[in-house]
């Protein structure tokens, strides 16, 4: 009887002990939860969603504080993505947070810059370069075309403009076939 | 001696339809009125124009730089004036422009200054980028870079050079009326290629329904005397002449997924591709011309040596196009895709320009249901499962269609071929390709701005904490400075609060602050207008006239108030 107790001690303490060393030795850092949601978010740090950037946003979904909804730049298929990984029913984009827009860039208009550097400040992504009074401009392959740029501008003189189609980009189309009605 | 050949999975037996078009020999083209040359016209980087409109360029003059890693020149195809330097619409299904160099002739034709290199003195590097700047790129349709696949594998040297002149798309006859006239001109160029891969022997598949060309490159070995080099006769199977299916059956080896046939010691160029490096490296001429067949719904279906940039419409009107004619295809009708337009230009992966009627081709039967039946997988090449990449291409399971290998389809259409069903697969699996890529595209560029916005992060982070330790540092010296100077504002301290009887603040403080205060009133002693220096004579001295007007205005004003600026 003794002895049987002894031993399920043993084995006991010898398990948590190795359970223990485990869970120290092998500690995962952050959650990997929000580093998935965050690899499928667009990385355009908008903040449409009401979050100061995708992170931030991915970390809210993680812990059940934001919906899966609220990504305009991610769109439906973002929305789908999101709820494969998370198990979760899908819904279509949250209106209060925008609309769903073809990508685009954002140009300024070396007219009208005053060389305020506000955008500058405004770009997540360092996009824009310039300095105090001297011309802005924007550096179209890291424009994320998160718009952060266009309210702080005081003389509007940047404008979105779509991301036009080359050669390189196309698409070949999903084949669809014309289907005559029988006479 | 009888070579042992070897069979490669698959292919399909489509009618050929080579004969009317290998009647007459290679045709000239008078001038066009207009030459449109794409800038980009090769795998690879985009090369940047090196003309203005208005420009004067003689035949074979650069007129695109090679631009990165990877990246092929574009010359002009003759002598005239650049008109312009603009997008025009590209030989591609997408009906889209491109930047492209518009010439007009000026009917010389006449060559610009030429250099040529001796391939077996230089530096094998040189001799790479100078077919690089002259333009050479793999004529088979592929269009890759030829410069960079001219390197010998990690072993230094190679074991087999293939030549691919099989050809085996129906209607494309260019490189079999090439392999009959310009036999002895094409063998020099793969001797040079030969000697910069340092390759131990030579294999010249050629289709065996192409005797003749069998014939003119074997008397063209022989008169040459090179020995290690074989005109091999291969059966006629489509799709012979992929380089992967030729290599196996030249060679017996096959290239598995995800490696290269360099890393087995093999190498595949096409026949086209050798007689352009034999004018570049003989007469130092870049790839200006390439032999087009023009076949399919016209009177006399025949090859063309076609400058680079013809208006496609200008070189089937020569070959009496039929009045019923509604598309031009680019390639074969196995791989080839329908042009937007007829006046798009000759490009350099345009083998064929293939003319079409709705009774040469009629609309494809409707897409009837798969029945699994196995005849796509009996038939595919490359050993795939087109049913299965099929059913998740149709699907958009795009990760499921690339664990069944989609990116080792080569699209040579045996699969769409032999499909009871009618199902255009391969239209599937471009589909699919092209989704796939656009996604990676995204990914990319979402994990570039990832970085730079945690750089940004980080960035002011940094800024924050510096700017918080110059202050401070500066604070301190400062301090230090008024405690070296405190035995004479000590003295004075007693009398300073007593005009402001505010006994709480730090003496120490105190003089802090009139430390700055002393500091202001230096700067604004020394601050003047500074945008005026530059001014003309004659508005300095109106600036002049204006302050001693204001000056006699104010006289009557308070001295410090400021003169009239805040109202």
């Amino acid at each position: 009887m003794l002895t049987a107790l002894l031993v399920m001690t043993g084995i006991a303490l010898v398990l948590g002990a190795l359970l223990g060393f485990a869970s120290i030795k092998f500690k995962v850092e952050g959650d990997p939860l929000v580093d998935k949601i965050d690899a499928i978010l667009p990385q355009t740090q908008c903040g449409q969603c009401g979050f100061p950037g995708c992170r931030p946003y991915a970390t809210a979904i993680a812990g059940g504080e934001a919906e899966i909804n609220q990504c305009p730049p991610g769109g439906e298929e973002g929305i789908r993505k999101l709820a494969d990984l998370l198990g979760r029913e899908f819904k279509p984009l949250s209106e209060e947070h925008g609309v769903e827009k073809p990508k685009s860039v954002a140009v300024i208009d070396e007219q009208t810059c005053i060389g305020c550097t506000l955008c500058i400040q405004a770009c997540p992504v360092d996009a824009i370069v310039g300095a105090a009074k001297q011309l802005h401009t924007i550096i179209a392959s890291e424009c994320t075309g998160c718009e952060l740029c266009l309210a702080p501008c005081p003389v509007d003189c940047i404008v979105m403009e779509p991301i036009a189609e080359t050669v390189d980009t196309w698409k070949w189309r999903y084949p669809v076939f014309e289907i005559k009605a029988a006479a | 001696m009888l070579r042992k050949l070897f069979k490669f999975h698959g292919g399909v037996k489509p009618q050929t339809n080579k004969t009317e078009s290998t009647t007459a020999p290679i045709g000239q083209v008078p001038l066009p009125d207009r030459l449109v040359i794409p800038l980009h016209q090769a795998v690879g980087g985009h090369p940047r124009p090196l003309v203005a409109p208005g420009d004067k360029v003689f035949k074979g003059q650069r007129i695109g730089g090679a631009d990165g890693n990877l990246s092929s020149a574009v010359h002009a195809s003759t002598s005239g004036i650049v008109r312009d330097v603009a997008p025009a619409l590209m030989p591609h299904t997408s009906g889209l422009e491109a930047l492209s160099v518009i010439i007009e002739p000026d009917g010389d034709d006449a060559w610009g200054q030429l250099d040529t290199i001796n391939f077996r003195s230089a530096p094998p590097d040189e001799v790479r980028d100078y077919l690089r700047d002259a333009g050479v790129v793999g004529l088979g349709g592929a269009v890759f870079p030829s410069y960079a696949k001219l390197k010998p594998g990690k072993e230094g040297r190679l074991k087999t050079l293939v030549i691919n002149g099989a050809e085996c798309e129906p209607f494309i006859t260019c490189d079999d009326l090439l392999m009959r006239e310009r036999a002895p001109e094409m063998l020099k160029g793969i001797i040079a290629m030969r000697h910069m891969l340092q390759a131990e022997e030579v294999l010249i598949g050629i289709e065996d329904n192409k005797p003749e060309a069998v014939a003119a490159v074997q008397a063209a070995i022989a008169a040459s005397g090179e020995t290690g080099i074989e005109a091999v006769a291969i059966p006629t199977r489509y799709p012979a002449g992929g380089a992967k299916q030729l290599i196996r059956v030249l060679t017996g080896i096959e290239v598995p997924h995800g490696r290269r046939s360099t890393d087995f010691g093999v190498q595949c160029f096409n026949v086209g591709t050798a007689f352009s490096i034999y004018e570049a490296l003989e007469f130092g001429r870049p790839l200006i011309s390439r032999v087009v067949t023009v076949a399919g719904n016209v009177n006399a279906p025949r090859n063309y040596d076609v400058l680079i940039g013809t208006p496609m419409d200008h070189l089937v009107r020569l070959a009496g196009p039929r009045a019923d004619t509604d598309r031009y295809i680019m390639g074969g009708p196995m791989m080839g895709v329908r042009l937007p337009r007829f006046d798009v230009p000759v490009v350099k992966a345009t083998n064929c320009i293939l003319v079409g009627s709705a009774a040469l081709f009629p609309a494809p039967a409707p897409e009837m249901p798969c029945i699994r039946c196995g005849e796509c997988a009996k038939a595919c090449p490359a050993d795939l499962a087109p049913f299965e990449m099929y059913w998740f291409s149709r699907a958009k399971n795009f990760g499921k269609a690339q664990e069944y290998h989609l990116f080792d389809c080569i699209e040579c259409g045996c699969c769409s071929f032999v499909c009871p069903s009618h199902i255009p697969l391969v239209d599937y699996f471009r589909f699919s390709k092209s989704e796939i890529w656009a996604r990676e595209r995204e990914k990319e560029a979402a994990d570039a701005a990832r970085d730079r916005f945690e750089f940004k992060n980080y960035r002011q982070e940094r800024e924050k904490q510096e700017k918080a330790e110059k202050l401070a540092a500066k604070a301190a010296a400062t301090r230090e400075k008024v405690a070296a100077e405190g035995a004479a504002p000590a003295a004075d301290a007693p009398s300073a609060p007593a005009a402001k009887p505010k006994p709480s603040v730090d003496p120490a403080k105190l003089a802090l602050i009139e430390a700055a205060m002393e500091k202001a009133r230096q700067q604004k002693a020394q601050a003047a207008p500074k945008n005026t220096e530059v001014a003309a004579p004659e508005i300095k001295a109106e600036m002049a006239a204006i302050d001693a007007r204001r000056e006699a205005a104010g006289a009557d004003k308070p001295a410090d108030a400021p003169p009239a600026s805040g109202a």
